[in-house]
């Protein structure tokens, strides 16, 4: 159970990376998970080459959310959207790190849904998450 | 007359129900044949539930202890099993409901109210079961469109020629239709009539409550648009039933009722509505129910719905050759071979109902009445009819006692 709030994980909570709205963004999505109200907003700046150039993001929910939104952006910097748009939820689970119940999985894939949905619908994201 | 072979052991079937092992009336075994209006349930299903309930329980969806996750585990992993059963392709297809009813209810106020207007015409058939007439009449009063009801043959199946032209005028924007008649049996051409509803661009919609439970059902293959049907006549709890929806059409559809769990986010400005299959499902859920339905797929898979049907086959042949050795004796709808585990009849000189009262006396539980389809009984011209309706667990010998008792019956009523 203290694996949950590991130090990595609890270091990302506390102190987001990448937090902050960016100004004038290229891509700008919100999602909700509605089992703990988490709420994360995910702003982008891409360059001509479709590079992710700048990550930024501002939220509310619990912790596992919000480090995997600063894992996830640092993940994205420098990323190209062609390469974003294919990425699968395993990644995320991956840096999160630990075994998820069914339950907090959707905090840990927030941040990615929020990045799949915003750049390619609700149906590219429910493919992502039905992957068993 | 020649017993014949049944595909499994029903004796180990029956070891697996505790209420047929009970004494009825002090002394007599229990012949249960009401298996249409709801089924008994294996130790598998009972035993299940209650150590869920005493091990597992808590609300699903929202705790973050451990409790919570199993319970929250368990349920979905039910819906998964239902989706697998039916062959749906997702299971966000497989929406929980209270049971059939309140599957085809969804639909007509969901997809109904918003898609149904002046003009349009919503096709039913005359041997719907009261479920699948009374939603549409209260929503064509709303919403001012038309219901119209295809017509049956002599020999008890769809008159499909004017299934045909009612379609051709193209008003028709959704066909509803049973899959398998709780009366005559008849087990409808549903691949056809979906082929032929598509064809005119309605939608169609099975009530498949006295089909899943008896033969293998494969959504996908039938490209039905919507299909319901319910928990407790297959093994399974009261409570809990299964709307399937195609997930194009659901996503276009309204939510059903407001409330907890079918949100994404509330604002007191407005809110926003949950992903499939939570839109549809407000409020906390029957979690244990649901559990229980997935442990009775596992049951009835473990035999093998094609088993299953086989044995129910025979069950109906033997049964219509022992009823039409019943002098005055009449049994409705299509032969054996177009035709579920169902048999509904009459006798000359004796009401139902009284037929029924004196059959329980020796044990054997048949219903009696209008089986919730009243207008049917008007089309075949008696007030009531007796129905025997067989399961898995039912034997060729319970078969044989209620031919034999209908003639005890006879000489009690009959003067």
């Amino acid at each position: 159970m203290e694996d949950m709030y590991r130090e990595m994980i609890l270091d990302h909570a506390k102190n987001g990376h990448n937090w902050g709205l960016l100004e004038n963004p290229d891509f700008d999505h919100a999602e909700d998970n509605p089992l703990c109200g988490d709420h994360l907003q995910l702003t982008l700046t891409i360059d001509a080459d479709g590079i992710i150039r700048k990550v930024g993001w501002d939220g509310d929910g619990c912790a596992i959310s919000q480090a995997s939104a600063s894992m996830l952006g640092d993940e994205l910097v420098g990323m190209s959207m062609d390469e974003a748009r294919k990425l699968d939820k395993q990644i995320v689970l991956d840096m999160i790190g630990i075994p998820l119940t069914i339950n907090r999985v959707k905090c840990a894939t927030l941040s990615l849904k929020t990045l799949i949905v915003g750049a390619l619908g609700q149906k590219q994201w429910e493919k992502i998450e039905d992957e068993e | 007359m020649n017993k014949p072979t049944l595909p499994y052991d029903v004796e180990a079937i029956r070891a697996d129900f505790p209420i047929l092992q009970q004494a009825h009336h002090d002394d007599v075994p229990l012949v249960f044949l009401d298996n249409a209006a709801s089924s008994q349930k294996p130790n598998l299903v009972i035993d299940g539930m209650t150590n869920y309930y005493r091990t597992s329980h808590a609300n699903v969806h929202r705790g973050i202890y451990q409790l919570s996750e199993q319970a929250t585990q368990l349920y979905e992993d039910a819906r998964k099993k239902v989706r697998d059963f039916i062959h749906a392709s997702s299971h966000r297809e497989i929406i929980y409901t209270r049971g059939t009813t309140e599957g085809i209810n969804l639909v007509a106020m969901t997809w109904g109210r918003k898609n149904l207007g002046v003009g349009d015409v919503v096709l039913s058939t005359a041997m719907a079961h009261h479920s699948n007439i009374v939603p549409w009449q209260i929503l064509a009063e709303e919403k001012g469109f038309m219901l119209k009801f295809v017509p049956i043959l002599d020999n008890g199946t769809l008159d499909m020629e004017a299934y045909r032209q009612l379609l051709e005028d193209n008003s028709v924007k959704l066909v509803t239709v049973v899959h398998s008649s709780n009366v005559l049996g008849t087990i409808n051409p549903i691949k056809e009539m979906a082929h032929l509803a598509h064809e005119q661009g309605a939608l169609i919609l099975i009530d498949g409550a006295q089909s899943v439970p008896h033969m293998p059902v494969n959504v996908q293959d039938l490209d039905c648009d919507f299909f319901a049907f319910s928990g407790h006549k297959m093994l399974g709890p009261t409570g809990i039933g299964i709307l399937y929806g195609k997930r194009d059409i659901l996503d276009d559809m309204p939510p059903y009722m407001g409330g907890g769990d079918m949100i994404a986010r509330v604002t007191l400005e407005g809110s926003t509505w949950n992903d499939l299959p939570y839109k549809f499902e407000a409020g906390t859920p029957s979690i244990a129910p649901a559990i229980g339905l997935g442990l009775a797929v596992d049951y009835l898979s473990s035999i093998g719905m094609d088993k299953i049907h086989q044995h129910e086959q025979i069950m109906t042949e033997y049964a219509l050759d022992r009823l039409a050795e019943v002098a005055g004796l009449t049994v409705y709808g299509p032969p054996s071979t177009q035709k579920g585990a169902v048999a509904a009849f009459t006798i000359n000189g004796a009401h139902a109902h009284d037929v029924a009262q004196v059959l329980d006396s020796y044990g054997i539980a048949v219903r009696a009445g209008h089986h919730c389809a009243m207008p049917l009984h008007q089309l075949l011209n008696v007030n009531a009819t007796a129905r025997a309706s067989f399961y898995l667990y039912n034997t060729l010998e319970e078969i044989d006692m209620l031919a034999e008792t209908l003639e005890k019956v006879k000489d009690k009523l009959i003067f």
